[in-house]
C-alpha cells in the first residue's frame, strides 16, 4: 500500500518538486552573482509558455523519442520509490538517457549532433560509478532491493562515504551543472548554441524539461537512500542532506568554469576509482 | 501598462552594428540591470526564442541570415530593433551596401533609437515588446482554437 502511494506521489509530485527546486536554483544562482533573479515560479511560466508555442518539429521522431526519455525516467524513478531493485532502476536510467541522445542526433543540426556526442562522453564518465553504487549498496546491506536498504539498523552512508562523494560528482553531470555541463547548459550562450536541445522547440523542449525535473527528484532520492534507515529520524535527516547537497551543486555550478571533455572523463574516473573503488575494496576486505 | 508576457526568451543578432549597441545589450544581462528579473533568458537559439533583438543596419550579407533566423523562430514572436542603425540605417543609410533598417527585411514591433541605445532604453523597449508579445499570444491561442470551432 505504502509502495503504491509513494509511486503515485512520485509520478504526480516529482515535476512540481523539480520545478520548485529549479526556481530556487535560479534565484540562488542570481543572488550568488549579485542579481535579483527571476520569480520563484518562473519554471512553471517557462513550461506553460513552451506548451503554448507553435510546434516547429524538424522530424516526426524527435517528439516521440523525447516522450520515451520522459517515460523511462519516470519508470526509473518509480522503481526507486516503489522499493524495487536499485540495479534495475539505474539500468533504466541509462536507457532513458540513450533516448535523449537519439532524439538529439535524429536531426541534422551539427550543434545537436555534437551535443549528443558529448552526452555520450558524459554517460561514459558517470556510468562506472552508478554500477559501483549498486554494488556498494549490495555489499553494505546484502540486498539490491530498496525496501531492504531502507530497513537496515544503520544508514548505508556509514559504510559507503566514498561512494556518496563520487555520487556528488556525477550528480553535477546529471543535473547539467558547471563544470560538467558539456552537452547542454542551463546558462546563456555556449560555444555550440544549446547543444543537445538546439533543434527542440516549444512542446518538445517542455517535455525534455519535465523529464529533467523527474531526474532531479530521482537523483536526490538516491542520495536519500544513503541516509534512510529503520529509525524515523533518518527521514528528516535524509531530506536535509538532499537540500544541502543540492545547494552545494548550485555553489559549485557558480564558482567553476566548464571543463573540456578529457578533463571531465579523467576527473570522473579518478574520483570513481579513488573514492568508489577504494570504498568497495575496503568493504570487501572487512566483510 | 498592459499585462506583460511571462518567460520571454531572447535572441540577440548583430546585423552590421559597430558593437556599441551590442555592448549595451550585454550590459542588460549584468547584475546592474539584470533582465532575468522578467524571466528573460538570453538563449542564442532561434528555435527557443520569443524576442528577436537586432542591432545595426541590414546589409546584403546579413539579409538572408536575418530572414532565416526570423523564419526559424516559432510563433508567437516579436522583433525589437535596437539603436538608430537598426531603426533606419542611421549614419550608414546612404552606404552602397546598406539596405536600411531592420524593417526593410522583416516586420519590426518595437524601435529603440539611440547611438548607442542605453541599457535603460533597451529594457524599456523590451518591456513594450513583452506587452505586444502577450497580445500576440492571446491572438495566437484564439487562432489555434478558431478552425476547430468551424469544423463543429
Amino acid at each position: 500500500m505504502i509502495q503504491t502511494i509513494s509511486v503515485v506521489a512520485y509520478l504526480l509530485l516529482a515535476p512540481f518538486l523539480g520545478a520548485f527546486l529549479d526556481g530556487l536554483d535560479r534565484i540562488l544562482s542570481a543572488r550568488m552573482q549579485g542579481r535579483k533573479g527571476p520569480p520563484f515560479l518562473q519554471p512553471f511560466y517557462d513550461i506553460g509558455k513552451l506548451f503554448s508555442k507553435q510546434m516547429l518539429a524538424v522530424n516526426n521522431a524527435q517528439l516521440f523519442l523525447n516522450l520515451c526519455y520522459l517515460i523511462f525516467l519516470a519508470v526509473a524513478g518509480c522503481m526507486l520509490f516503489a522499493g524495487a531493485d536499485i540495479l534495475m532502476c539505474l539500468f533504466i536510467l541509462s536507457t532513458a538517457d540513450m533516448f535523449l541522445i537519439m532524439a538529439a542526433s535524429s536531426d541534422s543540426s551539427p550543434y545537436a549532433t555534437m551535443g549528443a556526442g558529448r552526452e555520450m562522453i558524459q554517460m561514459m564518465a558517470y556510468e562506472p560509478l552508478t554500477l559501483l553504487l549498486a554494488v556498494g549498496f549490495y555489499l553494505a546491506t546484502g540486498s539490491f532491493q530498496v525496501t531492504d536498504i531502507i530497513h537496515m539498523p544503520q544508514s548505508a552512508v556509514i559504510l559507503l562515504p566514498g561512494i556518496l562523494l563520487g555520487f556528488f560528482f556525477i550528480t553535477a553531470i546529471k543535473l547539467r551543472k558547471s563544470p560538467f555541463d558539456l552537452s547542454t547548459s542551463h546558462h546563456a550562450h555556449q560555444e555550440m548554441v544549446k547543444g543537445l536541445t538546439t533543434e527542440m522547440a516549444g512542446p518538445t523542449l517542455a517535455i525534455m524539461n519535465i523529464a529533467e525535473y523527474y531526474e532531479i527528484v530521482l537523483m536526490l532520492g538516491i542520495v536519500a537512500l544513503f541516509f534512510v534507515n529503520e529509525n524515523w529520524w533518518s527521514w528528516p535527516l535524509a531530506i536535509a542532506v538532499c537540500l544541502i547537497l543540492y545547494f552545494l551543486e548550485i555553489l559549485w555550478d557558480n564558482v567553476s568554469a566548464r571543463v573540456k571533455w578529457k578533463t571531465l572523463l579523467s576527473s570522473c574516473w579518478i574520483v570513481t576509482l579513488l573514492a568508489g573503488g577504494l570504498n568497495i575494496l575496503i568493504l570487501m576486505l572487512v566483510r | 501598462m498592459g499585462k506583460l508576457a511571462k518567460s520571454p526568451w531572447l535572441l540577440h543578432y548583430d546585423g552590421s552594428s559597430c558593437n556599441g549597441c551590442d555592448i549595451e545589450v550585454l550590459a542588460c544581462t549584468t547584475p546592474v540591470y539584470d533582465i532575468e528579473r522578467f524571466g528573460i533568458i538570453n538563449t542564442g537559439d532561434p528555435f527557443q526564442a520569443d524576442i528577436l533583438l537586432i542591432t545595426g543596419g541590414i546589409n546584403s550579407q546579413s539579409e538572408s541570415v536575418v530572414k532565416q533566423i526570423y523564419s526559424q523562430m516559432p510563433d508567437p514572436k516579436v522583433v525589437v530593433a535596437v539603436g538608430i542603425c537598426a531603426c533606419t540605417g542611421g549614419v550608414f543609410k546612404e552606404c552602397y551596401n546598406i539596405k536600411g533598417g531592420v524593417d526593410t527585411v522583416i516586420p519590426v514591433d518595437v524601435y529603440v533609437p539611440g547611438c548607442a541605445a542605453r541599457p535603460q532604453a533597451i529594457i524599456d523597449g523590451v518591456a513594450q515588446a513583452l506587452e505586444i508579445l502577450q497580445e500576440k499570444r492571446v491572438a495566437y491561442k484564439q487562432q489555434k482554437k478558431g478552425p476547430k470551432e468551424d469544423t463543429k
